[in-house]
């Protein structure tokens, strides 16, 4: 001992689990990487501009929350670029982009930073973000143009440029223009709920029909989430569970009428189900943390998602049923508070 | 976590975590650290009343023998670990934190091993009261870490029936092999206290729970034990904290401890391996406590081994022997999950302590520590061994709700384990909140 050493005082644990929710941010990242990847091959240079201008803006509008509230910048945190290409991957592709960058201003404004920032967020911000477009654009977010049309690389969707605060031009000639074979530009839920045809399974599967940016794969999300839930930072009972709810809520209706109602597989792939089930309803601020809390709140997303879609205006219906079950979720806590070891069971 | 227990139903406790367990020291014999020039001996080293002096400044003590008596029922007495001049009774720290009053000797050069003051008895002719007595004579507390008088534990109040004595033989702490090696080399001796504390307690049935990282301890244990042996050896599974009393239980004999409540409500009385051991090998010789095995160990150690050192030594004599590195270090007493940190290497090893690591781990200061705001993972709600909501309590304690922590959200029902901090991913210090909630829950109680 020829060195004083200086001595670090510190109270038990003195070790840790190592992960921190950078890391477990970062992964979240990685996971959503490859629907990226996908989405901007198949709807090319407007995919690809819709997820830069609304991840640039949810940073930047991060990055000014926190200057006005006086926080140290959150940006490394990686939180506010999950919510950006969450936020992008539920928008059309050809969603005009000043659009686009008013969904993300909102969801980042009221859905996290008016609540305080990471972790305090009662609701998923991404979703917050699309709801007020939903509301705000009704026509441009329900304009779906085709996958893989000729020239993507080269050319924008005639929507995504739409100049500030105008509407956006309407589409339908240049979609009969691009695509070879008739595409009506409907996205399979569209096509059931309207018109009563029923997409191929395989192709919802593989994500080569008309959607929302990263709603179109079924498989490259199922990858993503299985990675995130293999390394233990996602709680795979969530997205499962939804799935589970919605498959049997479906299955219900489609032993009642089959004719009528689309089948569970259906609408497991269909839509933005699973997107919402993987990446959102498990999002870990807005979801419970007890784990019969859990079963509640997934089953019940899956549940509503399905009732919205069969019997709501819209198609889609996985947004509001995840807000609402981010919002039950503080209630869900409550009544679900687990049993202490050693407490006496009700029952005895 | 959910799907084990889905596929296999519950075995043993739920939640908990595994920690990278460090247990490298497992084939490392116990032997023996020479004497320092002088031993520190607090004289409140157990839970309970400090003991009182039966020494003064001056006066020479042999190996062994009695230099402070229990201060009633609810302490015990020290032995002089080695023989010397008695320097003073001097204000000293400790690894409780606070100095406190202890007896400091000067040890001679050239003093023995060999114990000097010892009173042999036949054990068979004790009844359990003069068993109970014995015990607290030796001064021996729990070595397991908690330092609760013995005697006091192996009493069994008089409107209980306690039908079982589960022997922990975990040793879930991280480091930590001493038992493990007090379980492969004194079986005997184990045996042997197990024995006295059946007697004494009047149980019938014993089981020593054993981690099954440890198979070897349990193939030596059962090869000691006749057929029809009362004792029976059961591995379980190796997960921290598994070696804490009320989680043992419940793998042992599936019972659970109500909360608020002690073994004994439930017909089970605990006792660590090392303790029993020790009792095994002290009670028939007449001897006190003046010694014990501890785990010398970490990423700064030289030479990380178990070794039997005189109660007193201060942890920097140890240090001086085995080689340590580091220039920024964490010195630990016990396991690094419940071991407290030392500000100063004068501290000395006390009858709880059953390990010195030294740690070489980011700085305080390191971004590696940063602490992140609550993302509500759940993942301590799935650590928690005694299924609390760590993530509403860390919440509540930062609002300083103290009191309905204490009301709504079982705080104290927790002990401190320490697994919630250990996997918050925003290194929330949950059970450093949880520790200062209960202290002030304790004072307004008070």
């Amino acid at each position: 001992m020829s060195k004083k050493p200086t001595i670090e005082l510190r109270t038990s644990p003195h070790a840790h689990a190592g992960e921190d929710v950078v890391i477990i941010m970062r992964n979240v990242v990685y996971a959503l990487l490859p629907i990226c990847a996908f989405t901007i091959w198949q709807f090319g240079l407007s995919a690809l501009a819709l997820l830069v201008v609304v991840t640039a803006t949810c940073l930047l509008s991060e990055r000014m929350f926190n200057k006005l509230s006086g926080k140290p910048n959150s940006l490394g945190d990686w939180s506010a670029t999950i919510t950006g290409l969450l936020l992008a991957m539920t928008l059309p592709p050809g969603f005009p982009l000043w659009m686009g960058a008013v969904a993300a201003f909102i969801g980042v404004a009221m859905g996290k930073a008016m609540f305080g920032g990471l972790g305090m967020n009662a609701m998923n911000p991404a979703l917050i973000g699309r709801a007020f477009v939903q509301a705000a654009f009704p026509v441009a977010i329900t304009t779906w143009t085709p996958a893989f049309f000729e020239g993507r690389f080269s050319q924008f969707i005639p929507t995504t440029l739409t100049p500030p605060f105008l509407q956006p031009p309407v589409v339908s000639e240049w979609v009969t223009q691009v695509t070879v074979d008739s595409f009506s530009g409907a996205t399979p839920l569209a096509l059931q709920k309207f018109e009563g045809v029923v997409t191929d399974h395989m192709d919802m599967l593989l994500g080569t029909t008309a959607g929302s940016a990263g709603e179109t794969s079924a498989l490259l999300i199922l990858a993503g989430g299985l990675y995130l839930a293999a390394r233990r930072m996602l709680d795979w009972r969530i997205p499962v569970l939804v799935l589970l709810g919605a498959a049997l809520t479906a299955g219900v209706f489609f032993l009642i009428d089959p004719v009528k109602y689309p089948d569970p597989l259906f609408v497991v792939l269909s839509g933005g189900l699973m997107l919402g089930a993987w990446f959102m309803a498990s999002d870990m601020v807005g979801s419970p943390v007890t784990p019969l809390g859990v079963v509640i709140y997934a089953l019940m997303i899956g549940f509503l998602t399905v009732i919205i879609r069969l019997f709501g205006g819209l198609t889609e219906g996985v947004m509001y049923a995840i807000l609402l079950g981010n919002a039950a979720t503080p209630l869900i806590d409550q009544i679900t508070q687990p049993r202490v070891f050693g407490q006496q069971r009700a029952d005895k | 976590m959910g799907l084990f227990d889905l596929l296999f139903g519950q075995k043993g406790f739920t939640h908990g975590i595994h920690p990278p367990y460090h247990k490298d020291t497992a084939d490392k014999p116990i032997r023996r650290l020479p004497f320092p020039p002088q031993l520190v001996l607090p004289l409140d080293q157990h839970i309970g009343k400090p003991a009182l002096p039966l020494v003064h400044k001056g006066q020479e003590v042999v190996r062994g023998e009695p230099i402070a008596k229990a201060d009633g029922n609810f302490s015990v007495p020290l032995h002089a670990p080695a023989t010397g001049r008695i320097r003073g009774i001097e204000l000293m720290p400790t690894p409780k934190g606070p100095k406190t009053n202890a007896i400091v000797i000067d040890v001679y050069e050239g003093s023995t091993q060999e114990v000097l003051w010892e009173q042999p008895r036949d054990m068979s002719e004790l009844n359990p009261d003069e068993i109970i007595q014995a015990i607290q004579d030796s001064g021996m507390v729990g070595l397991g870490g908690a330092a609760f008088p013995s005697h006091m534990k192996l009493t069994i109040p008089q409107d209980k029936e306690v039908d079982t004595l589960v022997i922990n033989g975990c040793e879930c702490e991280p480091y930590l092999t001493c038992d493990h090696r007090i379980m492969l080399e004194h079986p005997k001796a184990l045996l042997r206290g197990i024995r006295y504390a059946m007697r004494a307690t009047g149980t019938q049935k014993a089981i020593i729970g054993v981690e099954d990282n440890k198979m070897d301890a349990v193939e030596v244990l059962k090869s000691h034990l006749s057929k029809g042996s009362p004792v029976e050896v059961k591995a379980v599974e190796t997960k921290y904290p598994q070696g804490s009393e009320k989680m043992l239980i419940k793998s042992a004999l599936n019972r659970e401890v109500p909360t608020g409540g002690l073994p004994s409500d439930i017909g089970v009385v605990v006792n660590n391996v090392g303790t029993l051991a020790a009792l095994g090998d002290l009670l028939p010789q007449g001897r006190g406590l003046i010694e014990r095995v501890i785990t010398v160990a970490g990423p700064g150690i030289g030479k990380p081994a178990n070794y039997l050192v005189p109660l007193g030594t201060p942890i920097r004599h140890i240090l001086e022997h085995v080689g340590y590195e580091g220039s920024r270090t964490e010195f630990i007493l016990g396991g690094p999950m419940m071991g407290p940190a030392v500000s100063a290497l004068d501290t000395p090893i006390t009858k709880g302590t059953s390990g010195l690591l030294v740690l070489n781990e980011p700085s305080i200061e390191d971004e590696s520590h940063k602490i992140w705001p609550c993302i509500r993972c759940a993942r301590c709600v799935n650590a928690c061994p005694m299924h609390l909501n760590p993530s509403m309590l860390g919440l509540l304690a930062a609002k300083r709700k103290y009191e309905e922590m204490g009301l709504d959200y079982h705080l104290n029902d927790c002990f401190e384990c320490g697994c919630c901090s250990y996997v918050c991913p925003s290194n929330i210090p949950l059970v450093q909140y949880f520790r200062i909630a209960k202290a002030i829950n304790r004072e307004q109680a008070a």
